[in-house]
């Protein structure tokens, strides 16, 4: 109608090759990397500790494996006075099988302890202890709030719409979701409960725009008699490109605040988000609009069972 | 049903909308009132947000009986002004005392001289930190508080504790079998020898004849908890009392609730000013301490599980069943195996120092019921020795194969020793000392006791400690990216699209004052993800405004502009409540899978769908309305 004519769907195999890949790339980083797994799915305990002086990890490393807590993990977080020290669960004394668990909960506490004795102006900004059954807790709950999410929100679009359009929205969100995993694994970036909650609002990010978007290839296949589903879809995702580009703009403004503004803590959680909001955009051009084309998607389908509407102009105006 | 230029098409309808008569966008002026209404109750609600709460110390005595007095407020005055620190002001109502003080530093110096001059003989009040609030008396008057903060905003320590059940029944069938043999043994009701009557949650009883069992079965009438059931076992009359499930249930009620009442005790003693203490789920409980300094000393006193027994020493003649021995300075004591009374009867327990030796003490005072049990026993037993065995159960954790893998199982091993034994010179009564204890034993043990025993033991599955200083910084950032993003958005708003810009920037504004005044009248907690989510909402929100423009934008080809405006508001209607209904689900799903952090998010982000929709829809139009409605307007700028 108005504004850009440009022919999306004529470039859907370009589309469905590059989503293709991307997928591809993501599935292979993820089985053979995997994921950066955080604290709240891993267990053991997190020790963060700043100090007013810049402090080499390395060196503080090296005094903790001295001190007697080995395999940790030690690395600045966001600057160079900042020092984050993971552990895994210490390995047990394995005399018998009994090791006092108090330690384990005591772990941080006795980190913090050991490097004080050291570096005596340090302070504890945060220490996190996850028991290991808790992190599996949070992980089996997290998949599941996935999953729900994506059951739920099919039968809904199945509900409204048609079932082209419901696999369409799914296929993209789960597109979505398996891209900015992908990254997660490509990167190494620690995958936690924050990350967990942006990719939740990733699906629900991405489902707004698949529905602006499928709302309005509905309207113009109930509404124009003429012209292909290719020419339609054509049709009704240009008449959205502006309103879609406009909200992913703003929301990227506000997530790129997020990222450089909101510190180490939030980081994780915005990144995913920011790569979500990108590709879900994507997705709801290409990916939802290619399956309702793939899965024959016609006129007939959205009709709505009124016999009067047959032969009438119905919907559109003068 | 078609009126006026506008086809009344089926989204309309759909929602109920009936199609407007009389002028095209002109809402009529109780609708305008009722929408500027709504939004200034919102303005007034999120208004507490703005006054930054003072720095304070919060008195309040241990004991609920206890009031706090002028003179104590005079003797906590005196004792800061010695110390140089100044008081902006304080107050005193019936059960606390609240000092507010200039900085977050005299905060500190404050809590620790107003608790060394007020506990300086023994411990009777809570010295916490706290927050002393500025929102004005009338805003608090309707009822206006501002969000609470979070441990990652605020600073403090997060607890998930596993109340281990096992355990606990364990004890409870061992407890009860060994009531029962009492009893039986007290009744003179034969049964046949054999030592284990405990089979996982079963007692069986077995008897020689029909007789005996079923006078057991009249003695042991007062056990309730359990069904009694008649069986033959190998050959054997067998009395069998079964816990049922409910009865587990009725149990771990019980227990969980006098854990949650000595929990609630402790921490009390920690000096945090508002404690939590909840239950989840079938067998946690969650302890948030906000703003606490300690958290080391915390996770000592929570899952610290101690009692005392006191017990006779056994006669040279007892059977051998009914004695326990226990390693005593050096040589071999053997005592009875039941106890006279337990810390479960212990009234009131102070640490102190006995002033003969100078060795810490702790003061006993039993309640009734423990006062004549034990004089009923010492009374019969002047010259024998009483010994006082101190138990402590220590959380241990093993590795067991599970479906092939390796898994970690948490239980509990009781450490139990005898810290004195002595001859009863006279028949005692309701007040004890006890000794044989170092300090820090001594002090526990005090606190304790008179916090009440765990009825089950408990084990920390999962803990958070966020220091004061990351969590200023946190909120500091948070704020700032709020400020930011927000700022970014209105900008652009304005740049694209001018005049509706403006209109969409108000009701953007009135979106993010809602939400913030529905999140503190919920009293929801705002957490650093809550802060993430307000953020999103914030970009996510312009969404709506955004359909309802470019919508405009189209049909001001086919149509004059103030149809336009109409058929686009009108039309966008049902892309938005679909889109947002959508994701409201997602944000419900949140809500109710996830925790911690992510629901702090679900939370904000079910929220602001919510406010986003009522201004996008209502505010955003009231507005155009004024701006553009009821004029004749040749073009139109968007």
């Amino acid at each position: 109608m108005i504004g850009s004519k440009f022919d999306f769907m004529g470039r859907r195999k370009v589309a469905t090759i590059i989503s293709g890949l991307l997928l591809l790339a993501s599935v292979v980083s993820l089985s053979f990397s995997g994921l950066n797994l955080g604290l709240d799915f891993t267990g053991g305990s997190l020790v963060e500790v700043g100090s007013s002086k810049e402090i080499a990890p390395e060196e503080v490393r090296r005094y903790l494996t001295g001190a007697g807590f080995s395999n940790g993990t030690v690395q600045t977080f966001g600057s160079n006075t900042e020092l984050l020290i993971r552990m895994p669960p210490q390995p047990s004394s394995a005399v018998d099988e009994a090791v006092i668990a108090q330690s384990q909960a005591q772990l941080g506490d006795d980190i913090f302890q050991a490097l004080l004795a050291q570096y005596p102006d340090m302070v504890l900004r945060q220490s996190n202890y996850v028991g290991p059954a808790v992190g599996d807790e949070l992980a089996n709950d997290g998949g599941l709030a996935l999953l729900t999410a994506l059951i739920v929100v099919m039968f809904y679009i199945l509900l409204r719409f048609t079932k082209q359009f419901s696999v369409g929205a799914v296929v993209a969100l789960a597109h979505d979701v398996i891209i900015v995993l992908g990254c997660f694994s490509l990167f190494q970036w620690t995958f936690d409960l924050t990350v967990l909650a942006a990719l939740l609002a990733v699906i629900g990010y991405s489902l707004n725009d698949t529905i602006v978007v499928s709302d309005r290839i509905r309207e113009n296949f109930r509404k124009l008699r003429r012209g292909s589903p290719v020419d339609i879809i054509n049709t009704s995702l240009n008449q959205t490109l502006g309103r879609t580009l406009v909200t992913s703009m703003t929301t990227l403004f506000v997530l790129l605040a997020l990222l450089f503004a909101g510190g180490e803590v939030i980081r994780g959680f915005a990144s995913a988000l920011s790569i979500g909001v990108v590709i879900g955009t994507y997705s709801s051009i290409y990916v939802a609009a290619n399956v309702l084309l793939v899965m024959n998607i016609s006129r007939e389908d959205l009709l709505v069972p009124e016999p009067e509407q047959d032969g009438n102009e119905d919907g559109s105006y003068p | 049903m078609s009126e006026g230029p506008i086809d009344p098409s089926e989204q309309t309808t759909l929602l109920g909308v009936a199609p407007r008569r009389g002028a095209l966008n002109k809402f009529p002026l109780w609708q305008y009132l009722l929408i500027a209404m709504v939004v200034g109750i919102g303005a007034i609600y999120a208004a507490p947000n703005l006054f930054q709460p003072d720095p304070a110390v919060q008195v309040r005595a241990l004991d609920s009986d206890q009031r706090i007095s002028p003179r104590t407020l005079s003797r906590v005055e005196a004792a800061l002004k010695k110390d140089n620190i100044q008081i902006i002001d304080s107050a005193l109502s019936e059960d606390s005392l609240l000092v507010r003080v200039a900085s977050d530093e005299a905060q500190l110096r404050a809590q620790a001289t107003i608790a060394a001059t007020l506990n300086a003989r023994d411990v009777n009040y809570v010295v916490a930190l706290s927050q002393a609030s500025n929102t004005p008396q009338w805003l608090q008057d309707i009822g206006g508080t501002p969000m609470s903060l979070g441990l990652d905003l605020f600073g403090g320590a997060h607890f998930l504790l596993q109340v281990n059940m096992q355990e606990y029944l364990k004890g409870v069938m061992a407890n009860s079998a060994e009531g029962m043999r009492d009893k039986l043994i007290e009744e003179r009701i034969r049964f046949l020898p054999g030592k284990d009557w405990v089979k996982g949650q079963v007692i069986r009883i077995p008897f020689r004849d029909e007789d005996s069992r079923s006078a057991a079965q009249d003695a042991l009438v007062d056990y309730q908890d359990f069904l009694v059931q008649d069986r033959e076992v190998a050959g054997n009359l067998v009395l069998q009392f079964t816990l049922t499930e409910d009865k587990i249930r009725d149990l771990e009620d019980r227990a969980i609730s006098q854990n949650l009442t000595s929990l609630r005790k402790r921490v009390d003693e920690l000096g945090v000013s508002e404690p939590q203490v909840q239950r989840l789920g079938r067998s946690r409980i969650v302890v948030d301490l906000p703003g606490i300094q300690d958290s080391a000393r915390a996770k000592e006193i929570l899952n610290k599980f101690a009692n005392l027994e006191f017990r006779l020493e056994a006669l040279p003649n007892a059977r051998k069943s009914q004695i326990e021995s226990y390693p005593y300075q050096g040589r071999n004591q053997e005592i009875m195996r039941r106890n006279i009374v337990t810390g479960n009867n212990v009234q009131d327990a102070q640490q102190s120092f006995d002033p003969d030796t100078s060795q810490p003490q702790v003061s006993i005072e039993l309640d009734n019921e423990g006062g004549r049990k034990m004089n009923a026993v010492t009374k019969d037993n002047v010259g024998r020795a009483m010994a006082i065995l101190f138990i402590e159960q220590k959380p241990r954790v093993r590795k067991v194969m599970v479906d092939g893998e390796e898994v970690e199982e948490f239980y509990s091993v009781e450490d139990k020793r005898l810290i004195s034994v002595a001859n009863i010179q006279s028949a005692l009564g309701f007040n004890f000392r006890i000794t044989g204890l170092d300090l820090r034993e001594a002090q526990d043990l005090a606190l304790l006791l008179r916090a009440g025993a765990l009825a089950a033991p408990m084990y920390i599955v999962e803990e958070r400690t966020v220091g004061a200083q990351l969590g200023d910084e946190n909120i500091r950032r948070g704020w700032q990216s709020v400020a930011i993003g927000f700022a970014l958005v209105l900008a652009f708003m304005l740049f694209y699209y001018r005049g509706f810009g403006i209109a969409a920037n108000i009701a953007l504004t009135a979106n993010l004052t809602l939400l913030v005044a529905i999140m503190s009248v919920l009293g929801a907690t705002l957490t650093l993800p809550g802060i993430a989510g307000i953020v999103l909402t914030v970009g996510m929100a312009v969404d709506a405004n955004v359909l309802i423009f470019s919508r405009i934008k189209e049909e001001l080809v086919n149509n004059a502009p103030q149809q336009a405006i109409q058929a686009g508001f009108d039309r966008a209607l049902l892309t938005i409540t679909d889109a947002n209904v959508t994701t409201f689900f997602v944000a419900v799903i949140l809500l109710s899978i996830g925790s911690g952090p992510v629901r702090g998010f679900a939370v904000t982000l079910a929220v602001g769908i919510v406010t986003s929709m009522f201004t996008a829809i209502l505010v955003t139009r009231a507005l155009v309305n004024l701006m553009y409605g009821g004029r004749k307007l040749e073009s139109l700028k968007i």
